[in-house]
């Protein structure tokens, strides 16, 4: 039954992004930061929280996910360290992701070449 | 033709982006996008990892397919009908990193790779980071 909520959630959510490009001219950069920050503070007021109940990946996959990750860090933190944890928690949460995706890239950039574009 | 003219022309000429399918297509390239993570995040649960591990495993995993795909050139063949449904998944937060890492590597290793592939990534990572602290000391406060 989570597959198939993660499937609405997840799609809703990139519905609402490609709205944002066809209707602004938000840039794809801008649209990740939008997300991320709004992932932030929709898990610090309870709101995201129980959409990853609901959809799982379908809420963690998209960059708002990213934002919960970030926010839950930094809350847990706060919690067991107090105002230390509010600058170590954020990037704590998300180190795993950021770590891979620099060092998988910098593999990447080892391994593959540019396509030409035509 | 003046170039206001020619504007007005352009615009009269090209098609109107059909919306609705762009909207289709971001909705089943994302949700099958997001399917294949809620794959991933069972298959580290049943592994028996906790619920942060499972969290951040599944990130990890995203992140080296996106990489991948990005690699080989497919991601930005799909990315080409996807639009946000694979900008929006972390794969695409993946693609923004490896695209530039690859394409740059002409520019060498420290200006070109390194440094260009926070070209999408930095910002998401400055704000991502700054709102976390915000957060933060949001939550201090109340908590």
């Amino acid at each position: 039954m989570t597959y198939l909520w993660a499937f609405i959630v997840g799609g809703i959510l990139c519905v609402i992004g490609q709205i944002l490009i066809d209707k602004t001219k938000l840039t794809p950069a801008r649209i990740l930061v939008v997300y991320v920050v709004a992932g932030v503070f929709l898990t610090l007021v309870g709101a995201y929280e129980p959409l990853v109940k609901l959809a799982g990946a379908g809420a963690t996959v998209p960059l708002t996910g990213f934002g919960y990750s970030l926010a839950k860090g930094v809350m847990k933190a706060v919690e067991e360290h107090g105002l230390l944890g509010v600058l170590t928690g954020g990037l704590t949460a998300t180190a795993g992701g950021i770590a891979a995706a620099v060092v998988f890239s910098l593999i990447a950039a080892l391994i593959f070449k540019s396509k030409e574009k035509s | 033709m003046q170039k206001q003219e020619y504007k007005a022309y352009a615009e009269k000429k090209s098609p109107n982006s059909p919306l609705w399918l762009n909207m289709l297509k971001a909705f089943l390239i994302g949700g099958l996008i997001c399917v294949l993570g809620e794959g991933v995040r069972h298959f580290y649960t049943n592994w028996g990892l906790s619920l942060e591990e499972v969290a951040a495993a599944t990130s990890i995993t995203m992140v080296f397919l996106g990489v991948l795909l990005t690699g080989i050139g497919i991601y930005d063949n799909i990315a080409k009908h996807a639009g946000a449904g694979t900008l929006v998944p972390i794969t695409g937060f993946a693609n923004s990193v490896a695209s530039p890492a690859i394409e740059y590597k002409s520019e060498g290793y420290v200006l070109g790779v390194g440094a260009k592939m926070f070209i999408i990534a930095g910002p998401v990572i400055v704000y991502g980071t700054v709102a976390s602290v915000i957060a933060g000391l949001i939550y201090y406060f109340i908590h």
